[in-house]
C-alpha cells in the first residue's frame, strides 16, 4: 500500500547527514592527542603485563645478583637488597599491580554502574536508599578503613582488591546515575515506554549505550586511583609482603635503607611505572569525559574572533 | 542614504575535518528607519547566520566578505574590533531562545542594565531607571525588575529580552525567530508589541523566522532566503500575490491558511548540500517548472518590478507574469 | 471542499462518533487528572494547603474509527496530558478512558501491555523520537520485539519493509540500515510513525507531529497520517496548537482551556462559527498568509493563569472580553449554541 508519489527519487524529504561510521572513540582519539598518548601508555604496560613471565629475563624468586648492585649490562636497572634484578621485579610486580588495579576496578564498576543505574532510572525511594548507603561509604577514610580490614581479615592481595573495590564504587554511581537520569528523560525511552517495553530492555538497549563511554571514562580513571591506593597499602605495609607489586616494591626499597644506599634504581623506576599508568589512564579518562561534554564546545565569546576576508573585486563571482 | 545596507555578504564555516561550507552567499538588502523589513527561509538557509554577521557574532571558525553599511559605516571593515564599537549599540539583536539564556542568578533589571553600564551609556541608579522605562515600554511593570527570570511566564521572558536589546537605544532591532516557542495568544502580544515599537521608536526591525503568516502581517518588506542566497525580496504583498521565484510561491502553498481552500502541499526534496560546488540554479532539483537554463546557470537576482527582485530564469522569458 | 482529504470522513460522525452497537476507539468521559504540586519541607511543618495542578478538569469526548481529531489548545491547557492519560503513562484521578470499551484507569501496568498495541504515539521532536543509536531497521523491529509478534528475521524485514512502504520512504530497502542522523527531519518522523504502524495500532496519538518540520514538508506528514486514517481505518488524536494546520487536516477540532474543552465540532465549523469567546480570540490571532487581510487580532490581556487556581465559576472569564457577572459564578457545561449550524457543535459558554 503505498503513497501516490510525485517523483519516486525525491520522495522522501531530502538527506540528512552522510554517515560518519567513526566510532565515538575513534573520534576522540582523532581529535585529542592527549588521549592518544594516555592510551598508548595504558596499553604498553598491559602488553607488558602479559608478557612478563615470558620475558622477565631473570628469576624473581632466585636472587641472580649482589645486594644493591647498581645497573649494569647484565641487569639494566641492577638489583634490589635481595639480589633480585630490578627489570624482572619492575615487570612480574607489574603485572600482579595491574591485576590488582584492573580487578578492584572491575568490582568497583560493577557495583557503581549497577548502583548508579538502579538509582537513576528507578528514582523514588530506590534512589534515597540506595544514595544514602553511598554517602555513607564516601565519607569513609580510604586508607583508614583499609588500616582496619588489613588488621581484622588479613594483609592478602585479594582482600586488597575487595576493600578498594568497596570504597571506589562511589564516584562511579554518582555520576552514572546522573547521566542515567538525564537519558531517562529523552523521548526515545519514553517512547520505548510507551509503546510497552519493560524496564530491563529499556536499560539494556536503551540507556546502557548512552552511559556505556561515561562508565569507561570513569572506569579508566579508577583504574588510576586503585593502582595508586594498591601502592599506598602496600607502602604502609598493609598488603601480603611476599607478593611481588610496584607499591612492595617500594616498600621493601624504604624499610631496607635504600635511599641512605644511594641505591636509586631500588625505588625510583618502580615510582616512576605507577606515575606513568596513572598519568596515562588520567590522560585517556578526562579525554574521553571531556569529549562527552558538550558544554566544553567552542563557544561564541572565544578569544579568537572570526575572520575578515577581503572581496578581490566586487560583484557576484569575486571570490 | 539607508539606516542599514547589506551588500555582498559571505559567510563561511570552517568545521574541523570537514569541508568549508559557504552559509551565506551574497546577501544584499537595505532598510530605513522604522521600516520592518522580513527575512524567511527554512532550517538551514543561511538567516539566523546572516544576521548573526550583522553582529559581527560569528564563531572562531567562521570567516565574513562584504559590507555592512550602518549610516554609510562600514562595521565589518575592521573585523571584530571595529564592530564591537557599534554592537548594541547601533544595532541589537533578539536571539532565538532569548527568553530561555536569561542569568537565573541575576534580577532581571540588574540585567537590563548590564549593557548600558558596559557601553558607557548609563549607570547605577540612572541605569536602573532606565531599566525600569524599558520594562514599561515592553509591557511589564518597573517593578517587575526586582524579580528573577523563573519568576516571569515565557512570554514575560521574551518581553524582557527585548527590552534587554533596546538598552542603549539602537536604531536597528534584529529579532531571531522571537516568537516561535510561544502560544499563539503571547505571539500576537509580542508581535504587537514590536510593531508598536517599530512605530513608535521609529526602530527599523529585521525579523527573521520561518513562518510566512508573521512576516506577511508585521512586514512591509521581505526577503526568502534559500541555500545561503536571497531568491526573492521586495513587499509582502508582492511576494504573496505576484511571486515570481517557485521558491516562494511554493511556499506558500505549503502554509495551511485557515480559512483556504487549495490543498496545503509539501515541496519534495531537500535544500542543497553548501559545502561543495553547485552549477546551476540552487532551486532547480525541486522546482516544478525548470528550464533547460536553470541546470547550466545560476540565476541572478533581478529587478522583475518597482522594488521587487527574484532570481528566476523564468523572469526572463518573454511575457513572464 | 478541503482540498487535502482523500477519504471523507463518516458522514454521521456527530460529536459521538459511534457508529453503531460497537464500542467507540476511544471514549475519554469526564477525565480527571491532577497532580500533586510538590512540598517542600517548610511548607509540610506549617502544614500549608496541599495544592493540586488541574492539568485535567473533566474531559469528554469519543473518537472514531476513520476520524482525526485535533485537541487544541495553549500551553498549560492540558491536551498533552490528555494523551499521556490515553497512552496510559499517567493514571487519571477520576473519570473513565476506554480503548474499544476496556477502561484502562485501573489496569496494572501487566495488564496494559497488551492494550498497548492499540495506541500509539508520535512525539514532537523527530530527532529525539529516535535513539541515535538504533538503525531504521532496529527502531521499526522493536515494537514487534517487545510484543512478541516478530517471528524470525526474514519475517521482520518483510513486516519493516512494508511499513516503511506505508509511510512513503521508498524504496524501504535503502532506508533499512541508516542511522537517524543520516535522515532529514520529514524521514525520522516518517520513521516514527512507521514504527508506531508496526503493531496494528486502532489508535494513534500525535503530538504536535510537524512543528518542529520545515514548512515545505509537513504537508507531506499530515497527508500521510490522512492517509492512514482513511486506509488503516485509525483513528487519529492529533494534538497541535496550530489552528491553521488543525482546520486544513483535521475532521473535529476540540479547543482546549485550563483543562476543559470548551469548544468542539466539526473543524469547518469551528473554525468558520466559532462559539466560544476564547476560540474567537484564538481565531483573530492567527496570522494570515494574505498580507492584505489584516484582521483586526483580538489580543487577549495577560497570559493562561496557572491551573494550580483555576477561577471561579467559568474558568475563562478573567480573561474573556465579554464576560458578565453569571461568568463568575457559574460553570458552564458543554452543549449545543444557539447559533450553530451543525448538530455536532457544543460549546462551554453561558452567553451562547
Amino acid at each position: 500500500m503505498t503513497l501516490p508519489l510525485q517523483d519516486p527519487l525525491l520522495s522522501a524529504e531530502g538527506e540528512g547527514q552522510p554517515s560518519h561510521r567513526t566510532g565515538f572513540f575513534r573520534s576522540v582519539l582523532r581529535e585529542r592527542k592527549a588521549a592518544v598518548v594516555g592510551l598508548s601508555i595504558i596499553v604498553f604496560f598491559v602488553v607488558l603485563a602479559i608478557v612478563a613471565p615470558y620475558i622477565a629475563p631473570y628469576s624473581v624468586t632466585e636472587p641472580s645478583c649482589g645486594v644493591y648492585a647498581p645497573p649494569s649490562p647484565q641487569h639494566w636497572l641492577g638489583c634490589d637488597d635481595g639480589g633480585f634484578d630490578m627489570v624482572s621485579l619492575l615487570m612480574v610486580g607489574g603485572r600482579i599491580s595491574m591485576i590488582v588495579g584492573f580487578a578492584a576496578t572491575l568490582v568497583a564498576m560493577i557495583i557503581g554502574g549497577g548502583v548508579g543505574i538502579l538509582s537513576g532510572y528507578f528514582g523514588g525511594w530506590v534512589d534515597g536508599s540506595l544514595m544514602r548507603v553511598t554517602d555513607y561509604l564516601l565519607v569513609i577514610p580510604d586508607l583508614v578503613f583499609m588500616m582496619v580490614i588489613a588488621d581484622l581479615w588479613g594483609a592478602s592481595l585479594f582482600h586488597v582488591i575487595i576493600v578498594i573495590g568497596i570504597l571506589e564504587w562511589t564516584t562511579t554511581a554518582r555520576v552514572i546515575r546522573a547521566q542515567v537520569m538525564s537519558v531517562r528523560e529523552r523521548v526515545y525511552v519514553k517512547r520505548a515506554r510507551g509503546m510497552g517495553a519493560g524496564n530491563f530492555r529499556v536499560v539494556w538497549r536503551h540507556i546502557l549505550p548512552q552511559v556505556g563511554p561515561l562508565l569507561i571514562a570513569n572506569t579508566v580513571l579508577t583504574i588510576a586511583i586503585a593502582i595508586y591506593l594498591e601502592t599506598a597499602l602496600a607502602f604502609l605495609g598493609l598488603e601480603d609482603p611476599t607478593a611481588v607489586t610496584w607499591g612492595t616494591i617500594l616498600e621493601n626499597a624504604f624499610q631496607r635503607t635504600a635511599i641512605s644506599s644511594g641505591a636509586w634504581w631500588a625505588i625510583v623506576p618502580a615510582g616512576f611505572a605507577i606515575a606513568a599508568v596513572i598519568v596515562g589512564c588520567f590522560l585517556f579518562g578526562q579525554a574521553v569525559e571531556d569529549a562527552l561534554n558538550p558544554r566544553l564546545r567552542v563557544s561564541y565569546l572565544s578569544i579568537r574572533p572570526w575572520r575578515l576576508r577581503p572581496l578581490v573585486g566586487r560583484g557576484p563571482d569575486a571570490i | 542614504m539607508s539606516l542599514l545596507e547589506v551588500s555582498g555578504l559571505h559567510v563561511w564555516f570552517d568545521p574541523p575535518h570537514a569541508a568549508e561550507v559557504h552559509a551565506v552567499q551574497g546577501v544584499s538588502f537595505a532598510l530605513d528607519p522604522g521600516e520592518r523589513f522580513g527575512l524567511v527561509g527554512e532550517s538551514g538557509c543561511g538567516k539566523t547566520t546572516t544576521v548573526l554577521a550583522l553582529m559581527g557574532l560569528l564563531p572562531p571558525n567562521a570567516s565574513a566578505a562584504g559590507e555592512v553599511l550602518i549610516n554609510g559605516q562600514n562595521i565589518l571593515a575592521g573585523g571584530e574590533d571595529s564592530v564591537q564599537a557599534y554592537r548594541w549599540k547601533d544595532v541589537a539583536m533578539v536571539f532565538q531562545g532569548a527568553m530561555n539564556a536569561l542569568n537565573p542568578v541575576k534580577k532581571i533589571g540588574w540585567q537590563i542594565a548590564e549593557p548600558m553600564a558596559f557601553h558607557g551609556v548609563a549607570q547605577g541608579a540612572a541605569a536602573r531607571k532606565r531599566a525600569g522605562e524599558l520594562l514599561e515600554m515592553v509591557g511589564i511593570p518597573a517593578a517587575a525588575g526586582d524579580r528573577y527570570p523563573h519568576e516571569f511566564s515565557g512570554g514575560m521572558r521574551q518581553r524582557a529580552a527585548i527590552a534587554m536589546a533596546l538598552a542603549c537605544e539602537p536604531k536597528i532591532l534584529l529579532a531571531d525567530e522571537p516568537t516561535t516557542a510561544l502560544d499563539v495568544m503571547v505571539q500576537a502580544q509580542i508581535l504587537e508589541l514590536l510593531t508598536g515599537l517599530s512605530r513608535d521608536l521609529g526602530l527599523a526591525l529585521v525579523l527573521v523566522t520561518h513562518d510566512l503568516p508573521v512576516v506577511a502581517q508585521v512586514c512591509e518588506r521581505a526577503a526568502v532566503m534559500y541555500a545561503g542566497e536571497i531568491v526573492e525580496a521586495g513587499p509582502t504583498e508582492a511576494l504573496y500575490h505576484n511571486p515570481r521565484h517557485p521558491y516562494t510561491r511554493l511556499l506558500f502553498a505549503a502554509t495551511p491558511d485557515l480559512y483556504g481552500h487549495d490543498a496545503v502541499i509539501s515541496i519534495p526534496g531537500a535544500p542543497p548540500r553548501l559545502d561543495g560546488e553547485l552549477t546551476g540554479c540552487p532551486f532547480r532539483p525541486r522546482c516544478d517548472v525548470p528550464l533547460d537554463r536553470c541546470r547550466d546557470e545560476d540565476p541572478e537576482l533581478r529587478l522583475v518590478e518597482v522594488g521587487h527582485r527574484a532570481a528566476c530564469h523564468r523572469n526572463d522569458l518573454v511575457g513572464a507574469s | 471542499m478541503n482540498g487535502n482529504k482523500k477519504a471523507a470522513a463518516p458522514a454521521t460522525a456527530s460529536a459521538a462518533g459511534t457508529t453503531g452497537p460497537q464500542p467507540p476507539l476511544l471514549e475519554v468521559a469526564d477525565l480527571v487528572t491532577h497532580y500533586q504540586v510538590r512540598r517542600g519541607v517548610t511548607e509540610r511543618l506549617t502544614r500549608a494547603p496541599q495544592l493540586w495542578v488541574h492539568a485535567v478538569d473533566g474531559v469528554s469526548f469519543r473518537l472514531a474509527r476513520g476520524e482525526m481529531m485535533a485537541l487544541v489548545g495553549e500551553s498549560g491547557c492540558g491536551k498533552t496530558t490528555t494523551a499521556q492519560t490515553i497512552l496510559g503513562m499517567v493514571k487519571p484521578t477520576s473519570g473513565a478512558v476506554r480503548l474499544n470499551g476496556t477502561d484502562i484507569g485501573g489496569l496494572s501496568e501487566r495488564q496494559l501491555r497488551p492494550l498497548r498495541r492499540t495506541v500509539q504515539m508520535i512525539y514532537q521532536d523527530p530527532y529525539e523520537s529516535l535513539d541515535p543509536r538504533f538503525r531504521v531497521r532496529e527502531s521499526v523491529e522493536e515494537p514487534m520485539l517487545v510484543h512478541g509478534i516478530a517471528g524470525s528475521r526474514a519475517e521482520r524485514e518483510a513486516t519493516a519493509v512494508d511499513v516503511l512502504e506505508r509511510v512513503g520512504l521508498s524504496p524501504a530497502r535503502m532506508y533499512l540500515d541508516r542511522f537517524p542522523h543520516e535522515l532529514s527531519g520529514g524521514q525520522r518522523q516518517r520513521v516514527a510513525i512507521a514504527a508506531a504502524l508496526v503493531l496494528g495500532p486502532g489508535l494513534l496519538l500525535a503530538d504536535e507531529p510537524v512543528s518542529m518540520l520545515d514548512v515545505s514538508v509537513r504537508a507531506g506528514v499530515l497527508s500521510l497520517l490522512d492517509t492512514l486514517r482513511g486506509d488503516g481505518d485509525m483513528g487519529i488524536l492529533m494534538i497541535t496548537h496550530d489552528l491553521s494546520t488543525a482546520a486544513r487536516f483535521a475532521d473535529r477540532i476540540a479547543v482546549m482551556y485550563l483543562g476543559r474543552i470548551v469548544e468542539c465540532g466539526p473543524s469547518a465549523e469551528v473554525v468558520r462559527n466559532p462559539q466560544h469567546p476564547y476560540t474567537k480570540a484564538l481565531l483573530s490571532v492567527v496570522p494570515k498568509r494574505d498580507p492584505r487581510e489584516r484582521t483586526v487580532p483580538q489580543i487577549l490581556t495577560g497570559e493562561t493563569p496557572n491551573p494550580i487556581s483555576v477561577p471561579s465559576g467559568c474558568r475563562f472569564h478573567p480573561r474573556c472580553p465579554v464576560a458578565e457577572e453569571r461568568c463568575r459564578q457559574e460553570d458552564p457545561q458543554l452543549r449545543l449554541p444557539a447559533a450553530a449550524t451543525s448538530p455536532a457543535h457544543q460549546a462551554a459558554c453561558l452567553l451562547v
